[in-house]
């Protein structure tokens, strides 16, 4: 797609900035909930060839814990948060005060519990960007997975298939202060929705 | 050891072909259909990643033809029977097509993984290929790799482990 074709600079730190406010509304929510501080690396702002975004969070055979959702409103999209199952873990003891049972399964209550944190967390960073671009976004119910991120993420891709063998991820990792618990934000918005974003931020579109 | 083996690696939306010894593997199926094509007397195999059920739905330049059913297999046979293999004796194995997430209001989207897998189905059927065997469907992720010596096609996902096909 041509909208993707050479993208300038600028146009890329509108999207960090999109990353930006999204996780950092999303970390905030997080902080608060664990009563401790949450830094938040620099997003990371990419067209990715398909291989290249399970490389992302270790390889598309590493077990992961996601929680997606799909975007619906003006600009439609995929959001997901990624922990390594130690951190969901960890967060759960921290949360909810769950002990772990096991290393290698969740409970009915942890998985709820883990969907609960995925909502609050997924509706501050999407709030966040309806806020800030004056679109309308709204998270479907969280849907959880424990499984390959190569099998998990490839579900967000779907959309960019049908244009190509990259999509425009943006990609953003927080870290709890003692390194304990660290999760990423993918946010792949559907090919057509950037035109909207970059339109509702005054970003001049000179394509055709 | 396995890892000393030959191996074939196939990305997302990717085909490749093997012969003589050695392994042909994709990893990390989701909603995606590996499909396998084998010759037994050549001790030959293909491995293709589908990612989407149809051509007609693409809306890119230059079409990655490894991406959708209808036109993967396709080339996936003519590659095999550029390297010699006969049509005839061609047999296929595939895995994957599940249903990763599921909500209230189920979109086309969501049933992708079913989908594909239809789709692979129908296009063998079309090029004469017997399926072998399928482990298709679920709401889990599957590595594959096929023995292009005895034609075993192995499955590992984290729910149920490794299976033989």
């Amino acid at each position: 797609m041509d909208l993707f074709k050479d993208l300038e600079e600028f146009k890329m730190d509108v999207l960090k900035e999109v990353g930006n406010i999204g996780a950092g509304n999303a970390a905030t929510a997080l902080s608060r909930l664990l009563d401790k501080p949450i830094d938040m690396a620099v997003p990371k702002v990419q067209m990715l060839p398909f291989e290249a975004v399970a490389e992302r969070v270790g390889g598309a055979e590493k077990i992961v814990l996601a929680v997606f959702f799909r975007v619906e409103g003006d600009t439609p999209g995929n959001l997901f948060f990624i922990l390594s199952p130690e951190a969901a873990k960890k967060l759960l003891h921290r949360l909810a005060g769950l002990k772990v049972e096991s290393e290698d399964s969740f409970s009915e209550m942890e998985w709820s519990a883990l969907s609960e944190i995925g909502n609050i967390l997924a509706g501050s960073y999407i709030s966040s960007l309806a806020d800030f671009t004056s679109l309308s976004m709204t998270p479907t119910v969280p849907a959880l997975a424990l499984d390959m991120a190569g099998a998990i993420l490839s579900y967000g891709l779907l959309q960019f298939g049908e244009m190509g063998d990259s999509a425009m991820l943006i990609d953003t990792t927080f870290i709890e202060g003692q390194h304990e618990v660290e999760g990423q934000f993918f946010l792949i918005p559907d090919p057509e929705s950037f035109a909207k974003i970059f339109t509702a931020l005054g970003v001049p579109l000179d394509h055709d | 050891m396995i890892d000393e083996q030959y191996i074939v690696k196939v990305g997302m939306a990717d085909l490749n072909v093997i012969r003589g010894q050695g392994l042909i593997r994709t990893t990390g199926l989701g909603s995606c259909v590996g499909v396998t094509l084998f010759d037994p007397l050549l001790k030959m195999a293909g491995l293709a990643h589908v990612m989407l059920p149809s051509s007609e739905i693409a809306r890119e330049g230059a079409l990655n033809i490894a991406k959708y059913a209808d036109t993967a297999l396709p080339e996936l046979v003519r590659r095999l029977s550029a390297l010699g293999a006969s049509r005839g004796r061609l047999v296929a194995k595939m895995a994957g097509g599940s249903q990763m997430f599921t909500f209230a209001g189920t979109g086309d989207s969501m049933r992708i993984g079913p989908r594909n897998a239809e789709s692979c189905k129908a296009m063998l059927s079309e090029l004469g290929i017997p399926l072998l065997a399928e482990d298709t469907g679920g709401n889990y992720g599957r590595t594959i790799e096929l023995d292009c010596e005895t034609g075993i096609l192995f499955i590992r996902s984290v729910q149920m482990g490794i299976k033989e096909l």
